[in-house]
C-alpha cells in the first residue's frame, strides 16, 4: 500500500471557511468513571457527617462547654510556650552543632556527631523521663570550676530541674540533634562558587556565612524547620507523662473527674489543629520571603491568588 | 610603587598526588593585559586562584604589587597571614568567574553594593551612586532591581564585572569569563573587558577567545601541563608559535 494521499483542499470538498484564530470547540470525551467515583466519595462523606452529627456520644455540647474553658486555654498557652522555648533551644543548638560538624577540627566535629547519635538514637519520651529523674543521678547541681574547684552556684536538682525545665531540656536537646542535620544540609546546599565570590571580594569568613551563605541556606532550612515546629507542637503532648498541665494533660485532669474522655479529646484536637494551621500559614510566608531570587517570579500570596481569580476576565 | 603588579617565581601547587603548577615564573606589569591560553587542565585557573590566595601555593614566591600573597616575610622566616589580612588583600583584587557566581538572593544593585558596604564600610549614598555608574558602564542600568536568575548569562557576567569593579581593584582576574555563554552573548562581555583594558586596568584573563587575546592582549602566555610553554606578544605567538605544543594547540583552536 502506498502512503496515504495528502488531502488536497480542492479534492476533499470545499473547505469550511475558517477564521485562523478560532478556538477549537471539541466534544469532550465522556468519563463516566469519574462521575461514579465522585458520587461514591460524596455518599461516604455524607455518611460520616451524618454519623458524627447524630451520634449523641460525641457530646458536642460538652466540646462547646470546654473549648474556651480557662483550664484548657491555660493548657494551650503552656503548650505554645513549650513549643516556642524547645524549638528556640533546638534551633540555636542545631546551628551550633551544624557549624561544629563542619569544623576542620576533627575532635569538635566528632563531638557533634556523637551528640546527634545519642539524642537521635533514643526515644524522646525516654529522654523526657530521664531529665525528670535526673535528681536520682545528680542530687545536687552546681556551677563552678571542675575537679574540686570552688562553686558559684549550688542547689538541689529537684529544685533546679522542675518538671517544666525537664520538659524543655528533653524536647529541646532532642530537637537540637534533628535541627543540626537540617542546618548542615542547608549550608552544604549553597554552591561553593558563592563562597569563592565572597572571598574574592574581600569578605571575611563570618561575613560570608552571615550575608551570603546562611540567607541562601535558609531556603533549604525553612521548610523542614516549619515541619519540625508543627511536629514539636504535637510532641509536647508527651510531657503529660511528667504531669505538666499542657493542653493534653489539662484535658486529662478534667476527664479524670467527669469521665467525658471523647469530647475533651476532641476539644484538645481542635486546638492542636487550629495551632498547626496558623503555623502552616506562617511557614508559607516565611518560605516566600527566603525564596527571593531562587525562582523568576515569587509565588502569589493566597490573598493575591484570590484576587486574581475574582478578577472579571474579558 | 613598582611597575610590576604580579610577579611569580617558580610557583608550585599540588592537589593530592597531582601537581597542577610545576614551577610558574612570570611577570605582569601595571596596565598590562595578559591572556593565559592553554588546554583544559593546564593549570591556568589554578594560577589565577593562587594570585588572590583562593588556593595556597606549596612552594615558590608570589607577589602582588610588591607584597607576598598570603604570607608575610620577616628576616628569613615566612608567617602565614591571618584571615582578615588575607581578606584585606583580596579586596584589592577583582575576580570574575566562569560561572558568574552572583549572589542569588540579592538584586543586581545589591550584588554590586554589598562588598563596598560590608568590607570597605563606605557610606551608602556614595556606594549606590558608584554602583549605578558601573551598571551604566556595563549597559545594565535598567536591570538594577532584577534578580540574577532573571538575567541572561551575558548580563549576569557583566554584573559580575561591575561587582568586582565596585571595590576599585588594582588588578582584575578573569577566569574564562565567556566560556559559559551562548556565542551571541560573548561579544557584550568582551566589549566591557576591552573598555577596561583601554582605561588602563591591569588584567589577567584565562580565555579561549583568540581574537580578544590578539586585539586586546599585551602578552600571551601559553600554558600546558602546569608549566609556561611560551610567552610573547599575542600576534607573534599566534602567527609563529615556536614550540610544537603551542603549534598543536593552535592548529586545533584556530
Amino acid at each position: 500500500m502506498g502512503p496515504p494521499a495528502k488531502p488536497e483542499p480542492a479534492a476533499a470538498g470545499a473547505p469550511v471557511a475558517r477564521d485562523e484564530h478560532e478556538l477549537i470547540r471539541a466534544v469532550p470525551v465522556r468519563r463516566p468513571l469519574r462521575w461514579l467515583a465522585g458520587a461514591a466519595v460524596l455518599v461516604l462523606l455524607a455518611n460520616i457527617l451524618y454519623s458524627v452529627s447524630t451520634n449523641a456520644r460525641f457530646e458536642w455540647s460538652v466540646v462547646g462547654d470546654y473549648l474556651f474553658s480557662s483550664a484548657i486555654l491555660e493548657g494551650l498557652v503552656l503548650t505554645l510556650e513549650l513549643t516556642a522555648i524547645a524549638m528556640g533551644l533546638g534551633i540555636v543548638l542545631g546551628i551550633v552543632l551544624a557549624v561544629m560538624r563542619l569544623s576542620p577540627n576533627p575532635l569538635v566535629s566528632w563531638c557533634s556527631s556523637a551528640y546527634i547519635w545519642l539524642f537521635r538514637g533514643t526515644p524522646v519520651l525516654v529522654q523526657i523521663l530521664f531529665w525528670s529523674f535526673i535528681a536520682a543521678i545528680y542530687p545536687t547541681i552546681s556551677l563552678g570550676i571542675p575537679f574540686g574547684g570552688p562553686d558559684f552556684l549550688d542547689g538541689s536538682a529537684n529544685v533546679i530541674i522542675t518538671p517544666f525545665v525537664a520538659a524543655v531540656l528533653g524536647l529541646g536537646l532532642n530537637e537540637g540533634a534533628y535541627m543540626a542535620e537540617i542546618v548542615r544540609a542547608g549550608i552544604l546546599s549553597v554552591d561553593e562558587g558563592q563562597t569563592d565570590a565572597a572571598s574574592a571580594l574581600g569578605m571575611r569568613r563570618l561575613q560570608t556565612m552571615r550575608r551570603i551563605v546562611l540567607p541562601q541556606a535558609m531556603r533549604v532550612i525553612v521548610p523542614p524547620t516549619g515541619n519540625e515546629t508543627i511536629s514539636m507542637l504535637k510532641t509536647t503532648s508527651l510531657v503529660s507523662v511528667i504531669a505538666i498541665s499542657e493542653l493534653l494533660y489539662s484535658a486529662q485532669l478534667i476527664y479524670a473527674q467527669n469521665y467525658k474522655q471523647i469530647p475533651l479529646l476532641i476539644t484538645v484536637s481542635i486546638w492542636y489543629l487550629i495551632a498547626t494551621t496558623v503555623l502552616s500559614i506562617g511557614q508559607y510566608y516565611i518560605e516566600r520571603h527566603f525564596g527571593r531570587g531562587s525562582s523568576r517570579e515569587l509565588p502569589p500570596t493566597p490573598l493575591q491568588r484570590l484576587r486574581s481569580q475574582l478578577r472579571i476576565r474579558p | 610603587m613598582s611597575d610590576v603588579m604580579v610577579c611569580a617565581e617558580s610557583v608550585r601547587k599540588r592537589f593530592g598526588l597531582v601537581e597542577v603548577l610545576k614551577g610558574i615564573t612570570l611577570e605582569v606589569h601595571t596596565s598590562e593585559v595578559m591572556c593565559l591560553l592553554g588546554p583544559s587542565g593546564s593549570g591556568k585557573s589554578t594560577l589565577l586562584r593562587c594570585i588572590n590566595h583562593l588556593e595556597k601555593i606549596d612552594s615558590g614566591r608570589l607577589w602582588v604589587d610588591g607584597e607576598l600573597v598570603g604570607y608575610r616575610q620577616q628576616g628569613d622566616k615566612i608567617y602565614e597571614l591571618r584571615d582578615h589580612e588575607v581578606a584585606r588583600k583580596r579586596a584589592e583584587i577583582g575576580m570574575v568567574f566562569q560561572r558568574f557566581n552572583l549572589f542569588a538572593h540579592m538584586t543586581v544593585l545589591q550584588n554590586v553594593m554589598e562588598a563596598p558596604l560590608l568590607v570597605k564600610r563606605l557610606p551608602k549614598p556614595e556606594v549606590r551612586e558608584y554602583a549605578l555608574e558601573l551598571l551604566e558602564r556595563v549597559g545594565l542600568a535598567d536591570r538594577s532591581s532584577a534578580y540574577p536568575s532573571q538575567l541572561s548569562g551575558g548580563q549576569q557576567q557583566r554584573v559580575a564585572i561591575a561587582r568586582a569593579l565596585a571595590m576599585k581593584p588594582k588588578l582584575m582576574l578573569f577566569d574564562e569569563p565567556t566560556s559559559a555563554l551562548d556565542p551571541e552573548l560573548v561579544g557584550d562581555v568582551l566589549d566591557v573587558m576591552r573598555g577596561l583594558a583601554a582605561d588602563g586596568m591591569t588584567m589577567i584573563a584565562v580565555t579561549h577567545e583568540i581574537g580578544f587575546a590578539r586585539e586586546v592582549g599585551d602578552t600571551l602566555v601559553f600554558m600546558d601541563d602546569g608549566a609556561v610553554v611560551e610567552t610573547g606578544v599575542p600576534r607573534e605567538v599566534l602567527l609563529n608559535p615556536r614550540h610544537e605544543r603551542t603549534q598543536a594547540f593552535l592548529s586545533k583552536v584556530l
